[in-house]
């Protein structure tokens, strides 16, 4: 479980979350959900520990994450697909798959055969670079990439942008997937909420870098004036 | 008769071959500092110069050849890693300028320290193997065993990097790091320790050069062995892109050959001003360097 107190996040002048206290249950899909600029990427960067907060901590099983550096928190077992996927172009699809495996202690090979029966497509095109591969596919690639050192806790930030309705909705499809049958905890930032709300056990609303609502998907998702926070329709 | 091997054709081919090396070799360790940090690194005949003169000083103390080259190597290395942590590591992310500013001074900085404890009189290193050339039916053939001594050295430093960077999981991690540092840190990569160790093989490779340059016979080593070298590995570089290993061994090597010809055919004071040409006319076709693929990679 990852447990967030009082997260206050600053970029200069501009605070970009206020005051942010949250948890993501193990095993389970914790939708974040706010219109752009709301701090919903500030907030997965901080706890992966690309940003420092200003105040506030962050629990994951007992251990303080804020002040850590990025790769000791992914060694923890915390995976982050960012945004824009961030797969390295130049590389090609197996030497993105084994840098993800670099640091866990997987064996390689099971590794990628298990990515490779997961996302076949990517057995297929192991070879190619991968900007060769299409908005789609890099996305299944960061998320084997994600996937193949066997985190325990997973930050998708945005996974369908840009993604064609019917693969956003096999992605999620897998996501909650991966939840049920492994007992992975996801954090899923989207701006798609109503994919996201499908599939996810509870939720937060963020407006401007507040917490405006801490609850059950089901809840989230029933609440009209909710929509119009992440639907980006207040000012 | 005249034989093939022995024409004017092959000794400026092979002449040429042997200096290229030298230049390629330069060009590559720019490179490979140049796409893990984005820094020019124009100390980098200088601290190369400096690690030799530390290793190669043993040889006061009746240390053999060998066991100072491998010295010289060693000190290659932490002199990297100590430039990246203490001087370098500051700089990431501040304006361009900065860090050329920073590395040239470094570069006046050492060659002033070497001239101070070392001298500047020209230090004859033992020469590991003969500088005579070999002989075809009487007339000589442009190569020497201290050529291919020079050459096979490249060879293998090539092959050496080549694997480390395309086969190894160290190599992989490495050239993320360059490519993609913010991506590999997620990953659990210690990009902060793969910067620096890029600093210290690239450091390595130059000093391999220092020693091979300081062990001809016709030069030997002064605090400004590596400046010519540097300025040649430079250009070998830029005109084969500084995005490409591969290039910058190309082009060191074909520069080489290109300015033994100019050498003999019109004369050494020609050298500079050919090579400049090159440059200039490479960096008007095609800026971003022959080799390169994607013109700018990093942000």
């Amino acid at each position: 479980m990852i447990s967030i107190t009082g997260l206050n996040v600053n970029f200069g002048a501009v605070q970009a979350l206020r005051d942010v206290s949250m948890r993501a249950e193990t095993g389970k899909i914790t939708a974040v959900l706010g219109a752009n600029g709301a701090g919903k990427t500030t907030l997965l960067r901080t706890i992966s520990g690309l940003k420092e907060p200003s105040s506030g901590s962050i629990d994951f099983e007992g251990t303080a994450l804020v002040g850590q550096r990025p790769e000791n928190i992914a060694r923890r077992g915390i995976g982050h697909v960012p945004e824009g996927r961030g797969v390295i172009g130049e590389f090609t699809v197996e030497e993105n798959l084994r840098l993800g495996a670099m640091t866990a202690k997987v064996n390689l090979h099971e590794g990628l055969d298990e990515q490779y029966a997961r996302f076949p497509v990517l057995g297929e095109r192991r070879r190619q670079h991968a900007a060769k591969l299409s908005g789609g596919e890099r996305q299944m690639l960061a998320m084997a990439r994600a996937l193949i050192a066997r985190p325990t806790v997973l930050l998708l930030d945005e996974p369908s942008l840009g993604l064609a309705p019917l693969v956003t909705a096999q992605l999620m499809h897998l996501i909650h997937d991966l939840c049920a049958s492994s007992g992975l905890t996801v954090i899923l930032v989207e701006q798609n909420a109503s994919s996201a709300l499908r599939i996810a056990d509870n939720a937060v609303v963020l407006h401007l870098g507040n917490v405006v609502a801490n609850d059950t998907a089901t809840t989230v998702a029933a609440d009209d004036k909710l929509r119009q926070y992440y639907l980006g329709m207040v000012e | 008769m005249d034989p093939f091997l022995t024409s004017r054709f092959v000794t400026d081919l092979l002449g040429g071959l042997t200096n290229g090396v030298e230049y390629g070799l330069v060009a590559l360790s720019l490179v490979l500092i140049w796409r893990s940090t984005g820094i020019l690194n124009f100390a980098q005949g200088a601290m190369p110069m400096f690690a030799t003169y530390i290793g190669m000083g043993l040889l006061s103390y009746h240390v053999g050849y060998w066991p100072c080259v491998a010295i010289s190597i060693a000190a290659g290395f932490a002199i990297g890693g100590v430039t990246e942590r203490v001087l370098v590591r500051p700089l990431y992310g501040k304006p361009e300028i900065n860090p050329i500013v920073v590395m040239v001074g470094y570069l006046i900085v050492l060659e002033g320290v070497a001239a101070a404890i070392w001298s500047t009189t020209p230090r004859s290193l033992p020469i590991p193997f003969s500088p005579i050339e070999w002989q075809l039916g009487g007339k000589p053939i442009a190569l020497s065993p201290f050529d291919v001594y020079v050459i096979v050295t490249g060879v293998i430093v090539m092959t050496a990097i080549t694997i480390l960077f395309q086969f190894t999981k160290l190599g992989l991690q490495l050239r993320a790091s360059a490519l993609a540092p913010e991506v590999s840190r997620l990953l659990g990569v210690r990009v902060g320790r793969m910067l620096t160790l890029g600093w210290m093989i690239s450091t390595a490779v130059g000093t391999v050069t220092a020693v091979l340059v300081a062990s001809n016979f016709f030069t030997g080593l002064t605090p400004q062995v590596m400046d010519s070298i540097f300025a040649f590995g430079f250009i070998a570089a830029a005109i084969g892109g500084l995005d490409s290993p591969v290039g910058a061994l190309v082009m060191g090597i074909v520069l080489g050959i290109v300015l033994q010809f100019v050498t003999d055919y019109l004369n050494s004071n020609s050298v500079i001003i050919v090579a400049l040409v090159m440059l200039i006319a490479s960096l008007m076709i095609r800026p971003s360097g022959i080799f390169t693929r994607n013109a700018s990679r990093r942000v």
